[in-house]
């Protein structure tokens, strides 16, 4: 029940939010505010009570109801559709993401939307029901639903509170999305099909349409409808023109929800649905993946080193360290997977810190571009430091999370195709040079003696302090998320027989090697 | 005391971490009391450690936890010490503590005194966990750190544009070199299984082949991360720009310990280099070039930082060398007199540069012999190491150098010439600063001398660079011995008479006036201008990297593939005005294309069509 009181809390949330407008301005965000800590207090609770054979036992998706949740209520019994959630350790930590950053989001715009601020808040909250939805989600049905249930309210947020080209940014996400989810509602329902036809059967459950036999031909074409939903929202290069421009006019907490959850929803798709239910398919086109990865991984940062407005040259960098997730997910090996998952959290906090650096720069200054910025760490030195850290955190330095996964997702890629490695190693470097142009166009330089700005406060210094502490943790200890994402990563293995890539990691290894190591640590 | 050797590299860390956090709320003298005592804490610590390991030369291995697990993939946060790594310790934590005491004084009325010091401390604790490190993953941890920390100080002066300029072309010219180590790391897991140092030696031994490709890719991986950190071709251009930092800064990062790092990571790997002798050729001939061309260009310099930067590339040139010949001893020994040396030569730059006005100009300076007589002292002793005068601790180990050097079979002779030749410039060029600054008119009047703070970390590293010759460093036991040849009389005896004949030119040209240049130096006015420079090397990066780089972000950051998408959105709106057209609103075009409809459909059904 929990996994369906969390949504039906954020989706109640958001009604309580728009009535609560009426007692005071402010009154919507406290709500939120509220609503979102109720819900990770259910669910840190949750975890807790989770003793750790349960947490670390392999997720068999012959036996959900094995797994760490699973609820399955008919609800169009004719067509085989019910209201199935499930959770493993994946989208638990997909989940835990989703309301740590919602908070995050909502402390991001608590003083820069002034106006409809109870129907602000309750899209935020809704869109992180849809977010939580499409985690939990394992009917296909319902995933769709939920894929364009989020998708709603963000276009709102984008449309009413944007800043000056909201209109275009809006629409051209909306569309963006809304062409890619019909082409996934096409193979979702041709997937049914098509287990209809072998089976007798109607369902659209996860479980049951795991190992659907269908032919290569078909599987091909149902793969792509997926892939294509999935690379859109991630987004891959070259589907990402949207990202730009509606992460530079949505407001902050907009940008920090697009960035921070929305598109891991796109990587989530990937691990979940597209490669385990056509995992031939998918071995057959990993190498053009791949290339899409490493392309982005490249584009995006030579896009973002072009910049001269402060949220789009985030926006870029975004594209370029999702595209190590393309590569992660299919180089699909242990590593690189993990490597995948990792950066998905990371990137959320790292870049979500960033948009919010964006949004108090252009509450405070009322502008975006860095040609009318400089030397800022004189005026607001908290900002500017703070600033740093998330800057030499996104160009990867070690001891941070972002960095953990990035050379999980070099090393396991580097097993299956190194020169593509190799290419995709050039964006250290390319990140390098755009994050550090970010700094030194921002905050270093010549001061401007007549500007007054105030530094951060408490609320953003605190709100700043969770995630710093966040990368560290990441970054230091990885462990305890590598290991709940493992049950999960090794159960995809096993699903998919072997990797789209190829080699096991350890096939590489040479037995007499392996067999030195040992003698070594026995010594 | 070995289980307690987590605790050099955490103090000044946390001392780091809790200046960053109460940044500017702290009194100076408390803030020089934690950056400066921290690293006191450290190099006492790494003494007693020094005592318990010389009684007890046993490696230390210490696992603090498992960093990552991933599959076989398990790198731990772990550390290994064995003499080698102790003389990097000593060298980090000893000058390191020098050098923060000279700081709590030259940076004494500086606004950003606490994050100085944040930086400077951060530094010292990512430059230990680098030589600590037991594995190439928790060594690349330390090794990007002291990369944003050498980034953060060359920058440390944000105002200027031109200090973030220097500080990015530092942190990416490294970086390039960074990337390519990190695919060597990738190669090596792939192939060897293990990150771990020592175990991959085992299993390099019994996979590979003396000679074959693998290792030969992974130790030129390698070799380029070194020459990013370490400033050797062709990666070399970033060193004389990080000048811009505070001089401590140069003397720490850019000339003791950092630049180092390169020197280290091979000698540490030197199991590997040992498989690819075509990698450790390409190690001597990079750093024999490296050498003499910064040394030619130090000649022509005259900013005072830039000449001992320029030095500072020529002599890990040297280290280079002598690595690539398989004196790996002989390195590490040059590695350590260099620290003390080339730091005490920075400091005594330095103490010049904040009593002369932020002067840096070597012709506007002269006469200072008698007015600042502890920088003139710490120059004389400096430059006799730098130039490798006989006794003093340059001489020991640049002499063991070239011997080694001498005695490779092949092309032995020829990189002991080029040595030899690379030792003639650097004792003119350090001369031709001594003689400059120090004698001759008064140019500049200081304003004030240095006081204690400075005084005392110059006469101590003066004292080292005296007696740090007689030193024996503990690294018997980690490196192949070498065999116990000597070459021949006439090249030792040559090898020290030209040092000796460098001072002589450089005294006759700049102090006595017997040699007159001055035609010589307009016939080669061009040639200088082209080793002034650096062999133009900035200026070719600048056309085939640099521009074009620009080039095609500014080219594409408009996304060209948002036209591809606008195509889409023409054709649809086209698609409508057409559609909109046959809306005529007439009786009669609706009525016609009524009956054509119905005609094409009855013919459908029919199978006419």
């Amino acid at each position: 029940m929990l996994m369906i009181n969390l949504i039906l809390i954020l989706l109640v949330g958001g009604v309580l939010a728009v009535l609560s407008e009426k007692i005071s301005d402010k009154a919507p965000r406290w709500v939120a505010l509220g609503v979102v800590f109720f819900a990770l207090l259910l669910m840190l609770n949750f975890i807790l009570g989770l003793d750790k054979p349960q947490l670390y036992q392999i997720p068999d998706p012959a036996a959900p109801e094995r797994w760490l949740m699973h609820i399955s209520i008919a609800w169009i019994p004719a067509f085989g559709i019910a209201i199935e959630l499930a959770m493993d350790g994946l989208s638990l930590l997909m989940v835990l993401l989703t309301l740590v950053l919602g908070a995050v989001a909502i402390s991001a715009s608590w003083t820069d939307v002034k106006t409809k601020t109870g129907f602000f808040e309750a899209n935020i909250l809704w869109t992180l029901a849809g977010v939580l939805g499409v985690f939990l989600s394992l009917d296909l049905f319902l995933f769709f639903l939920f894929w364009e249930v989020m998708l709603i309210p963000m276009y709102f947020m984008i449309a009413i509170w944007g800043h000056e080209k909201r209109a275009y940014a809006s629409m051209k996400f909306f569309i963006f999305t809304q062409a890619s989810g019909l082409l996934m509602l096409v193979s979702i329902l041709a997937l049914a099909a098509v287990h209809h036809s072998n089976s007798g059967q109607w369902s659209f459950s996860y479980f049951e349409l795991l190992d659907t036999e269908m032919s290569a031909q078909t599987a091909k074409w149902l793969m792509l409808g997926f892939f294509i939903a999935f690379v859109v929202k991630l987004p891959a290069f070259p589907f990402h023109t949207w990202l730009p421009d509606a992460h530079t006019q949505a407001p902050t907490a907009g940008s920090v929800i697009l960035a921070g959850i929305l598109l891991k929803t796109g990587a989530y798709g990937l691990i979940r649905f597209a490669v385990p239910l056509f995992p031939e398919a998918s071995a057959d086109f990993s190498g053009i993946a791949i290339v899409l990865g490493a392309s982005g991984v490249v584009y995006g940062a030579v896009l973002a080193f072009g910049q001269t407005d402060f949220k789009r040259l985030v926006a870029y960098s975004s594209v370029s360290h999702m595209g190590f997730v393309l590569l992660g997910v299919y180089a699909w090996n242990e590593l690189a997977l993990q490597g995948a998952v990792m950066q998905m959290v990371a990137h959320g906090f790292s870049t979500a810190a960033l948009f919010m650096i964006a949004g108090s720069l252009q509450e405070r200054l009322h502008t975006r571009d860095m040609r009318k910025m400089g030397g800022l760490w004189q005026n607001m030195p908290r900002m500017g430091a703070v600033a740093m850290f998330f800057v030499i955190a996104s160009l990867g330095l070690p001891g941070l999370g972002n960095f953990v996964a990035e050379f999980l997702v070099l090393l396991g890629l580097f097993q299956v195709d190194p020169w593509i490695t190799v290419i995709a190693a050039l964006g250290l470097i390319t990140g390098a040079a755009y994050s550090l142009i970010l700094m030194q166009k921002s905050f270093q330089g010549t001061p401007d003696p007549s500007r007054t700005v105030s530094d951060y406060g408490f609320r953003e210094m605190s709100t700043m302090t969770v995630m710093i502490v966040a990368l560290i943790v990441l970054g230091v200890f990885p462990q305890p998320v590598l290991d709940i994402a493992q049950p999960v990563l090794q159960s995809l293995l096993d699903l998919t027989g072997n990797s789209p890539g190829g080699i096991a990691v350890i096939s590489a290894v040479d037995s007499a090697s392996v067999e030195g190591i040992y003698q070594l640590e026995i010594q | 005391m070995r289980d307690m050797i987590w605790l050099i590299p955490l103090l000044p860390m946390l001392s780091s971490i809790s200046l960053m956090i109460f940044s500017g709320r702290l009194p100076k003298t408390l803030v020089a009391f934690m950056g400066a005592g921290s690293v006191a804490l450290s190099a006492l610590l790494t003494l007693l450690f020094a005592v318990n390991f010389l009684n007890n030369p046993e490696p230390v291995q210490l696992t603090l936890w498992t960093w990552i697990e991933v599959g076989s993939f398990n790198p731990g946060v772990a550390f290994y010490l064995d003499g080698l790594t102790l003389v990097m310790m000593s060298i980090i934590t000893g000058v390191g503590f020098l050098i923060h005491l000279f700081s709590t004084e030259f940076m004494q009325d500086d606004d950003s005194y606490a994050r100085y010091f944040a930086y400077l401390n951060m530094f010292v604790a990512a430059m230990l966990i680098l030589v600590m490190a037991d594995n190439l993953l928790l060594l690349y941890l330390g090794w990007e750190g002291v990369g944003v920390c050498s980034y953060l100080l060359v920058g440390f002066w944000y105002q200027s544009s031109d200090n973030g300029k220097a500080a990015r072309k530092a942190f990416i010219v490294t970086r390039i070199g960074d990337t390519a180590m990190a695919l060597g790391l990738f190669l090596l897991f792939s192939e060897l299984g293990t990150l771990n140092i020592q175990a991959m030696g085992e299993v390099a031994r019994t996979t590979w082949q003396v000679g074959d490709t693998m290792p030969l890719i992974a130790c030129l991986l390698l070799l380029a991360g070194a020459a990013g950190k370490s400033a050797q071709l062709p990666l070399q251009t970033w060193l004389p720009d990080a000048m811009a930092g505070p001089t401590p800064v140069s003397a720490l990062i850019h000339a003791a310990t950092m630049v180092t790092a390169g020197v280290y990571l091979i000698a540490r790997t030197h199991d590997l280099f040992l498989l690819a002798p075509t990698a450790m050729m390409t190690v001597a001939i990079l750093g024999l070039a490296t050498s003499l061309m910064a040394a030619f260009t130090a000649l022509t310099q005259f900013d005072i930082k830039r000449i001992l930067a320029y030095s500072t590339i020529s002599q890990i040139g040297y280290m280079f060398l002598a690595l690539g010949v398989g004196a790996w001893g002989a390195g590490i020994f040059h590695l350590m007199t260099h620290a003390f040396f080339k730091a005490l030569l920075f400091l005594g730059s330095g103490a010049i540069i904040h009593c002369l006005h932020h002067e840096h100009d070597i012709f506007k300076m002269g006469g200072l012999r008698t007015i600042l007589p502890v920088v003139f002292w710490s120059f004389i002793i400096g430059s006799a190491a730098l130039a490798a005068l006989p006794l003093s601790s340059g001489f020991f180990s640049k002499d063991q150098i070239l011997l080694s050097a001498y005695l490779m079979p092949g092309v032995g002779p020829w990189l002991w010439f080029g040595g030899l030749v690379g030792a003639l410039l650097t004792a003119i060029y350090s001369f031709r600063l001594v003689f400059v600054v120090f004698f001759g008119s008064v140019k500049t009047k200081p304003d004030n001398s240095p006081g204690l703070r400075m005084a005392i970390p110059l006469t101590v590293l003066c004292a080292l660079a005296v007696v740090g010759g007689y030193f024996t460093i503990p690294v018997a036991e980690v490196f192949p011995p070498l065999g116990d040849h000597h070459p021949a009389f006439w090249v030792e005896a040559v090898s020290i008479a030209v040092p000796i004949v460098g001072v002589a030119i450089a005294y006759a040209v700049f102090l006595g006036g017997q040699l007159k240049v001055d035609g010589l130096k307009n016939a080669t006015s061009g040639l200088r201008q082209f080793w002034f420079s650096h062999w133009g090397m900035d200026w070719l990066y600048d056309r085939v990297f640099v521009r074009p780089y620009y080039g095609l972000a500014n080219l594409l950051s408009s996304e060209p593939l948002d036209r591809l998408y606008e195509l889409v959105v023409s054709a649809s709106q086209k698609l409508n005005q057409y559609l909109s057209d046959t809306q005529t609103g007439r009786m009669r075009s609706y009525v016609g294309s009524m009956i054509f409809g119905l005609i094409f459909v009855l013919a459908l059904s029919l199978g006419v069509l």
